[in-house]
């Protein structure tokens, strides 16, 4: 497969589209966990109760042109290849949770991917949003219409002072997960962002990296998400992070713009080391290449580099990992293999702008 | 031991998994566990740890063991009808068997709840529109009565006049639900 086709079949319209703010958010996703009223929940449900939930919501969604979505296709779990999975769980369209333990599981995908609805995870359903940029409004209001077409056919478990009921307490109530990625490199070669975090939890929200163990966030890229789904609405829930996030993407602007002062010629040098260094690398582990992704899109951000499409840090952060290389090796790779692949693909991939330019000519 | 990912390298790490209640351990490499780990971290999705966190939570609130030690003499267990979990096992595996749950587990569920939602214990959002029916009535009357004391308050009559109204018949449509819903 040529790369360009497997690009073309790779992405999601949320990494290569421009949302509201994309120099700083990446993308945005509303999550809502329900449940069938007349069924156990996953923890402890039986194969054949499983299997009634995967027909009950194959008949109200499969072949249905849902208002405000579409069209969603129905996947199987157990009739995925373990790769296919890890490329579904790399894009984040399932949870590794779906993919590895669940198997009764089966997820709906609309064709642009901003859509997915996993079935029989921790929840019989979690609808998902997922938009480029700062868009949770927009994203919520999405999953609402999903919602309240598959609520007019099928009776969620819902209580009045309870609200939805989950099978774990930490979702109970509006089941709402709403969050942001975001690309912070400002605030962290400015050291901010320790102080920053402590201040963002105070406020019921949860910071983490996406990529990387612990508190690392590899590529300098953080997810924001709200922690209290019971007693706030909806709406709340959205505005209240949505505020934040927009004080976030405020600071850092001011870093990135103290840093260009301030720095003379250094992160001009740095950005353009990393830049050499995926263009010629042959062996390149996550760690290093995350570091110099986010590097060359903040070097974007800043003009240093031009006609590199901005999307390349979203589109070959995902890429990268290890089930899209063996997806687009064809086959199993040992981590050593995966390197040199790693490498290898970084490489094609800049090349193909460098080729989309000159046949483009003009860009800015 | 060998990596049970890669069969390859020895492995150095241990990890404790529960899926549905149920403890498997995991060995691996340190390679294969940071890649694991990269993918655990995605989505956050609920692999290692949070079972493990939950229950931790649970077990140091004060004034939940004294609802559990007050409410629960040792030869009664408080078990749920339609799934059977009990609530020692709801608190061990951190994850409720099913809707009824809440209702068995009621008079335990509020420091839980206030611990993990900062005080909060009910639901302020979205009722879902079709069984809904008289909750959602029950909600907008509130919201409108809310309305109306503000209007009143800033002494804009006409509005508040035309707010009351609208209880008024919501209040009709709510009782006509609620007594067809219970006839
Ligand atoms: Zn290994
Ligand atoms: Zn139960």
């Amino acid at each position: 497969m040529s790369l360009e086709h497997f690009l073309q079949k790779a992405i999601s319209s949320w990494m290569n589209e421009e949302g509201p703010d994309s120099d700083i958010v990446l993308s945005s996703r509303i999550r809502l966990a329900r449940n069938f009223k007349d069924f156990s929940f996953s923890t402890l449900f039986s194969q054949e109760e499983a299997m009634q939930i995967i027909n009950v919501i194959k008949d109200c969604l499969n072949d249905t042109d849902i208002p405000e979505v579409g069209r969603l296709e129905f996947l199987q779990m157990e009739s995925l290849q373990p790769l296919d999975k890890l490329v579904l769980v790399e894009k984040h369209l399932i949870s590794p949770n779906l993919a590895e333990d669940s198997p009764y599981g089966a997820c709906l995908l609309s064709a642009n991917e901003e859509v997915s609805i996993m079935v029989n995870e921790e929840d019989h359903l979690r609808i998902q949003c997922l938009y480029s940029g700062l868009q949770l409004n927009e994203a919520l209001q999405r999953a609402n219409a999903l919602d309240d077409f598959i609520e007019g056919q099928i009776d969620y478990a819902f209580d009045e002072e309870r609200g939805y009921l989950t099978s774990c307490p930490t979702n109970v109530g509006t089941g709402l997960r709403a969050s942001v990625m975001m690309h912070l490199p400002g605030l962290v070669l400015t050291n901010q962002i320790n102080h920053l975090i402590p201040a963002i939890n105070q406020l019921g929200l949860v910071v983490r990296g996406i990529y990387g163990e612990g508190s690392e966030a590899i590529g300098n890229i953080f997810q924001i998400s709200n922690q209290i789904t019971l007693g706030k609405s909806e709406t709340d829930i959205v505005e209240d992070l949505t505020s934040v996030v927009q004080q976030i993407i405020a600071q850092e602007r001011s870093a990135r713009e103290a840093l260009v002062h301030t720095s003379d010629i250094q992160l001009e040098d740095r950005v353009y080391r990393s830049f050499g260094i995926l263009q010629h690398a042959r062996v390149i582990e996550t760690k290093e290449a995350a570091r110099c992704l986010s590097d060359v899109r903040l070097g974007i951000d800043l003009g240093y580099i031009k006609n590199i499409s901005k999307g390349i840090l979203n589109e070959l952060m995902i890429l990268t990992q290890p089930g899209f290389l063996q997806k687009y090796a064809g086959g199993p790779l040992r981590p050593h293999e995966r390197d040199i692949r790693r490498a290898a693909f970084i490489r094609e991939r800049f090349d193909l702008e460098k080729k989309d330019n000159s046949e483009g000519g003009n860009s800015l | 031991m060998i990596c049970e990912e890669c069969n390859e390298r020895p492995a150095t790490m241990h990890f404790t998994k529960i899926i549905n209640g149920k403890k498997t351990e995991v060995h691996m490499c340190e390679r294969c566990a940071q890649e694991k780990g990269e993918m655990f971290m995605l989505n956050g999705g609920p692999g290692f740890s949070i079972n493990n966190l939950l229950a931790g939570l649970f077990n140091i609130d004060p004034g939940f063991q004294q609802a559990k030690a007050n409410a629960l003499p040792k030869t009664e267990v408080l078990r749920c009808i339609r799934c059977n979990l009990t609530f020692s096992q709801f608190v061990h595996i951190g994850k409720f068997g099913c809707a009824e749950c809440y209702e068995t587990f009621k008079d335990h569920l509020d420091p839980i709840l206030k611990r993990v939602h900062s005080g909060n214990t009910s639901h302020h959002g979205k009722i879902p529109k079709r069984i809904g029916g008289s909750i959602h009535i029950k909600k907008q009357i509130k919201d409108l009565k809310q309305q109306l004391k503000q209007f009143i308050e800033h002494e804009e009559f006409e509005k508040a006049a035309e707010i009351r109204d609208q209880v008024r018949s919501l209040e009709k449509g709510a009782d006509n639900v609620e007594g067809g819903g219970q006839q």
